[in-house]
């Protein structure tokens, strides 16, 4: 493409094209901006230590018992911020699921990937991939979350057979 | 304060790739007509509001960049994001400026130019409109995908089929070669759907509603003014509810219904005085928010046109075409009118206005009877629901 506009604009003089479909003028954007953010987890590093050992672990308001996962910091329940952390329950079934066929760019090195929510025994609910033949997933049949490695090289969650 | 709000002009543009004009020229399209049905001029506006969700566009002041095209500068204004609800989100903003008596005439604006960017970076930007940390980041849900944890699970449920939701795409598709106005102006049958590629299971390509340009424009008015001004031509703005629901899916109690849709459409019916346990019977007709088939459905629950687990039914027995129990989505829905996300909302305003006062192009007008109409705007995945009640004759 970069090479392409080059061409185009030694020859027109400007980065201008005509659309392939409708013949109309478009100006290609020289400016091009790649977005990758920088987020915290400061307040959530236990869950990392955890997955690394094999655990799920979520959080747990110490006044009200209130469990939380995703894990979060503060109780609004209770206006307190004195949580623990504990270990899931590992187990729960499915709700749902569905593949994701057309991927975003960003997921282009995998191929088509399953996608559950599983209900843990615990009550929490919990969105990963699925490990498993999705044509032999039923709502309501046993599943475990286990750890496993991205391509990428680190270590995340997943949703299998029980 | 004015007790009561009306829409006294509506333009559109035309939908769907749209090479042949800018953002600026895209939004005059459409706020040209609105400006012509309410006699007004730019000057007449005291503030204005623009929906856009952007990222794929290359403008971000859209607002000063109206103001500028369309001599609106130096009157206030503001940008209004709620995913793919922006444009009921700018329509409510519009409605509490003037209902509380901060301006007497608001011209809201809907504008979408998805088509900026290439598809791929499309697709991408709008999967991060769910919990981007816990669901994206390691994840890849798109919004098909996230749409089809829900249409699975209703599925499996209540025994609908992926035939059932095709039939919501025949239908929408029906009605949108009917609407000028529509990017897809053709019918298709439940074969066409059935063989188009998957996209995220059980959704395929004719599932779902396309990347869209477009922009939609209402001006809204108070008592006074519709008085002073001796407008003839108008609807009632008579309620609306917003709800909002959790980032993460993992965080929601059902898969069969949005909790943001109910809450909304409880709160509207409320506002607008409509019986919450028989709503068809005050309604001609409604806009739902189709951005896939099974969300079809699953509104026709939220809104209580029937019993849960009975969506599908009403569609298997074309209960929402034109004569059936309440004609949905006559403009082509979102799957075949287009989803120009910021523009969305506002469109769902223009088609109130164009059906309730029998305005529609043959073939797509509804029978109007009662003089209400729904439109029903889902941002996110039941991120945020907007319900709004229009009717011809004030509260
Ligand atoms: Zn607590």
């Amino acid at each position: 493409m970069k090479e392409e506009i080059k061409k185009v604009i030694e020859e027109t003089g400007f980065p201008i094209v005509q659309d392939e479909k409708s013949g109309a003028a478009q100006w290609v954007d020289m400016r091009e901006l790649r977005l990758s953010y920088i987020i915290s987890v400061e307040n959530i590093k236990p869950f990392y230590e955890g997955l690394k050992e094999g655990k799920l672990l979520g959080t747990k308001c110490k006044k009200c018992g209130r469990l939380f996962f995703p894990p979060q910091k503060d109780c609004p329940s209770c206006f307190d911020s004195d949580i623990e952390w504990v270990e899931l329950k590992n187990e729960g079934t499915l709700e749902t699921m569905t593949v994701v066929f057309v991927r975003p760019p960003s997921f282009g090195m995998y191929d088509p990937y399953p996608v559950a929510i599983a209900k843990l025994d615990d009550g929490p609910k919990i969105l990963a991939w699925y490990k498993g033949d999705p044509q032999q997933a039923k709502p309501g049949m046993r599943v475990k979350v286990q750890v496993c490695k991205r391509k990428e090289g680190y270590v995340m969650y997943e949703i299998a057979p029980a | 304060m004015s007790e009561n709000v009306a829409v006294i002009g509506v333009g559109h543009s035309k939908f769907g790739t749209r090479k042949d004009v800018n953002i600026a020229e895209l939004c005059w399209e459409s706020m040209r007509p609105a400006f012509e049905t309410a006699n007004l001029e730019p000057k007449d506006i005291d503030f204005f509001v623009v929906s856009n969700a952007g990222m794929w566009s290359s403008e971000a002041a859209v607002p000063a960049l109206i103001a500028e095209y369309a001599d609106l500068a130096p009157k206030g204004s503001m940008r209004v994001e709620a995913a793919c609800a922006s444009g009921s989100a700018a329509i409510r903003i519009g409605y509490t400026a003037v209902k509380s008596g901060m301006a007497d005439i608001v011209l809201v604006l809907g504008v979408e130019k998805m088509q900026e960017s290439p598809n791929p970076n499309v697709i991408e930007l709008i999967g991060r409109f769910g919990s981007y940390f816990w669901e994206f980041e390691n994840f890849g849900l798109t919004f098909p995908a996230y749409y089809a944890l829900h249409g699975t699970a209703y599925m499996m449920k209540y025994g609908a089929t992926e035939e059932d939701y095709a039939r919501v795409a025949v239908k929408n598709h029906y009605y949108g070669a009917k609407n000028p106005y529509a990017q897809f102006q053709r019918e298709i049958d439940i074969e066409t759907v059935m063989k188009s590629p998957y996209i995220a299971w059980p959704f395929k390509l004719f599932d779902c509603s396309p990347i869209t340009d477009g922009s939609a424009c209402a001006i809204l008015a108070s008592e006074e003014k519709v008085k002073e001004l001796g407008i003839d031509e108008k609807i009632w703005i008579l309620g609306q509810g917003v709800g909002t629901g959790t980032a993460n899916l993992s965080r929601r109690e059902s898969y069969t219904s949005l909790a943001s849709a109910t809450y909304a459409a409880e709160q509207a019916y409320k506002m607008a005085g409509i019986d919450m346990d028989d709503p068809t019977k005050y309604l001609d007709g409604a806009n739902v928010h189709d951005c896939f088939t099974a969300p079809e459905i699953i509104a026709y629950e939220d809104l209580r046109f029937c019993k849960r687990g009975e969506g599908y039914k009403l569609i298997r027995e074309e209960q929402t075409y034109i004569g059936g129990k309440i004609p949905v989505n006559i403009d082509g829905g979102l799957k075949a009118k287009g989803h120009p996300i910021g523009a969305t909302g506002v469109s769902q305003a223009v088609e109130a206005y164009k059906q309730l006062l029998q305005k529609a192009e043959p073939g797509r007008q509804a029978d109007i009877n009662k003089g209400r109409w729904l439109a029903h705007n889902v941002g996110g995945t039941g991120h945020y629901t907007y319900v709004t009640i229009y009717g011809l004759e004030k509260r």
